[in-house]
């Protein structure tokens, strides 16, 4: 039996050979399928690994709770506009959930920052000292303020990667300048490391942060001392971030003084919440380009057969004189499956080469990232087989049925 | 059992639409092994019918078929292919060699079947090509044969197997009369060395060459006689 596979094999090679250009025009589907699938599903790969890794810089397992949208005579305000939200809230927070690791805040405004001549409007954050730790950010010179600064309302400010540029000359150490934010004069004594762009797609270098008490007290002229833009938590195992949720609304319920009947007054988010948006997205996106992959497959494989078709009713003396001299109907069953996958397999094979050239063209072309996975291109090669397998079926059951006398003197 | 073919009282019906057509009418016949047989009838008479069921293309709708001692009636069609494959060879009056294949290679086809290794199958059909007088043709296509040459390499697929029977159906029907001569001459010549060859023809000086005549008629035998001894004389 082997050496029959082999040989038929060969046999099917050669009969493809003689009819190249047909050959290739029954592939071309399957090529197409195969390539087409192989190369969205590695931008699509990549796209998703590109979000992931933003997602990531947000910091670990982080929970945000916004104050919930005002609203004026019903027209909704932005969201954070209200002044529900308390400092008083967040350490409240921390104190009354165990879950929580740690919890920060933080209150944002953009404003004019002068360093000698140069000047840059920037978004100033007032936060608390915990917030740059659940937020992850590292510094590339200087350091963190601390406690003591927050207590005090220290002048002190750390400048993220672009203002740096922007203010300072190259070369020029940002820390222990002088900069002014609003006239205010501040020391810089700290510049983050780079985090690049946020999931939504903001710079998230372009910031500065001060203490909490000097932004309120100092910069923004607040109206309610002690109202922040945000509270950010951190839970130390990403399992904890459901359970976090749910005690962090009924305790900032109970401190509201929300009836069970009122809405929150807040809105919370967890990073997964936000990395789901994102890649629900890319992956809405990738299932439909799938489909579409798949449907060429689709119609790759009934060129298949429509080849086969035709080539059972051409080669009807052939399969008469195969069975005369003894070839049982297994024979022939095999023999055009055998084609059929042979087509199917090279076209994959060739739609695994375009597939993967077109991935690395579009990195190269359009510069987005991707990432050809081994698993996608063992799942296209066996999905064309599958392809071939299937459609040919049909004809080669067809030629399998043939009656011998009948081939024979078929014309 | 020693007589290779028996045929007893062997009916085929075919029923085309409501119409009932009685290709086969009991009939009995009986070949020992190593003769040498001309079928005869004009078309219609049935000896296409009786060739395809003793070459086990198809099976007899009554009757029986003993073919070296099998009974080939009720065998399942996978069983014929194996009898086909072993026992029998074909030689068919249009050659039926497959296009763009080799001399050799169409030999080989029937050991294809055997599960032969490569070198098994091409050396034995080699040695096929060399018995009809081909050596050296053995990569031609048959496009670049002439007509005889093509029976010859059919003739080789025919032999490759050493069946103990060779059905021959009008194999000179396409040819001149040189190559005409050559072919019968080369199925005269396997007769002498022991095969049993069976001939379907409707010329009477083919028919010459072979040791029996058997005529059909209506899906009967006619007549069954010696014929006379020209086969002795003419040939290669």
């Amino acid at each position: 039996m082997p050496a029959f596979i082999w040989l038929t094999v060969m046999t099917a090679l050669r009969i493809l050979g003689r009819n190249r250009l047909r050959a290739g025009l029954t592939m071309l589907g399957i090529v197409i399928g195969v390539g087409a699938v192989i190369a969205m599903v590695s931008i699509g790969e990549g796209a998703k690994r590109a979000v992931q890794k933003q997602i990531a810089t947000m910091g670990t397992n982080v929970i945000i709770v916004w104050p919930g949208a005002t609203t004026v005579s019903g027209v909704r305000g932005q969201q954070g506009g209200a002044v529900t939200l308390t400092v008083s809230d967040a350490l409240d927070l921390k104190k009354k959930i165990p879950l929580l690791s740690d919890t920060g805040w933080a209150k944002r405004d953009v404003m004019q920052i002068v360093n000698g001549n140069h000047n840059w409007n920037g978004t100033i954050n007032g936060v608390s000292p915990s917030y740059l730790t659940i937020r992850d950010w590292s510094f590339s010179s200087g350091g963190p303020f601390t406690q003591a600064d927050l207590d005090s309302a220290a002048r002190v400010a750390l400048i993220g990667q672009t203002v740096a540029e922007n203010l300072f000359e190259p070369g020029e150490e940002p820390v222990g300048a002088v900069i002014r934010i609003k006239n205010v004069p501040f020391r810089v004594i700290g510049v983050l490391s780079p985090k690049g762009q946020s999931a939504q797609g903001s710079d998230q270098d372009d910031v500065i942060f001060i203490p909490f008490t000097t932004a309120e007290r100092k910069v923004f002229g607040t109206p309610f001392l002690g109202s922040v833009g945000a509270v950010f938590a951190s839970t130390d195992r990403a399992d904890d971030l459901p359970e976090a949720v749910e005690e962090i609304r009924e305790v900032v319920r109970a401190r509201h003084r929300l009836q069970s009947e009122q809405p929150d007054d807040f809105t919370i988010r967890t990073q997964v919440d936000i990395g789901k948006v994102q890649e629900g997205t890319s992956h809405t996106l990738t299932m439909m380009l799938f489909a579409i992959a798949s449907v060429s497959l689709l119609v790759g494989g009934i060129g298949i057969m429509n080849i086969l078709l035709v080539s059972v009713t051409e080669r009807t003396r052939e399969i008469g004189v195969r069975m005369a001299v003894g070839a049982k109907r297994r024979h022939i069953l095999m023999q055009f499956l055998i084609e059929a996958m042979t087509l199917s397999l090279f076209g994959g094979a060739l739609g695994i080469v375009m597939g993967v050239a077109g991935a690395k063209l579009t990195t190269i072309i359009a510069g987005w990232p991707t990432i050809i996975s081994s698993d996608v291109i063992v799942i296209a090669f066996l999905f064309s087989l599958v392809v071939g397998l299937f459609f040919g079926l049909y004809p080669a059951n067809k030629a399998a049925r043939l009656n011998p006398i009948d081939a024979l003197r078929y014309e | 059992m020693s007589s290779l073919i028996v045929c007893e009282d062997i009916w085929k019906i075919y029923r085309i639409g409501d119409v009932e057509v009685q290709a086969l009418r009991g009939l009995s016949l009986t070949i020992e092994q190593g003769e040498f047989v001309a079928i005869m009838g004009s078309s219609g008479s049935g000896k296409s019918t009786l060739m395809n069921i003793l070459g086990c293309l198809d099976q007899p709708t009554r009757g029986r078929y003993h073919l070296n001692g099998i009974e080939v009636g009720d065998l399942r069609p996978d069983r014929l292919a194996e009898i086909r494959n072993q026992q029998i060879g074909f030689v068919f009056q249009s050659f039926n060699l497959i296009p763009r294949t080799s001399a050799l290679e169409n030999a080989q086809l029937p050991l294809f079947y055997r599960g032969l290794s490569l070198k098994e199958q091409r050396a034995q059909a080699a040695a096929a090509i060399q018995r009809v007088g081909l050596s050296g043709r053995e990569h031609h296509y048959p496009t670049q044969l002439s007509g005889g040459q093509q029976q010859r390499v059919a003739i080789a697929r025919a032999l490759v197997t050493s069946p103990s029977l060779l059905l021959a159906d009008e194999p000179t029907g396409n040819l001149d009369t040189t190559s005409s001569q050559e072919i019968m001459g080369i199925l005269q010549g396997l007769n002498r060395e022991g095969i049993t060859v069976i001939l379907v023809t409707h010329e009477a000086d083919l028919a010459a060459y072979a040791s029996r005549e058997v005529v059909i008629k209506d899906g009967r035998v006619l007549s069954d006689r010696p014929t006379k001894s020209r086969s002795q004389t003419v040939g290669v």
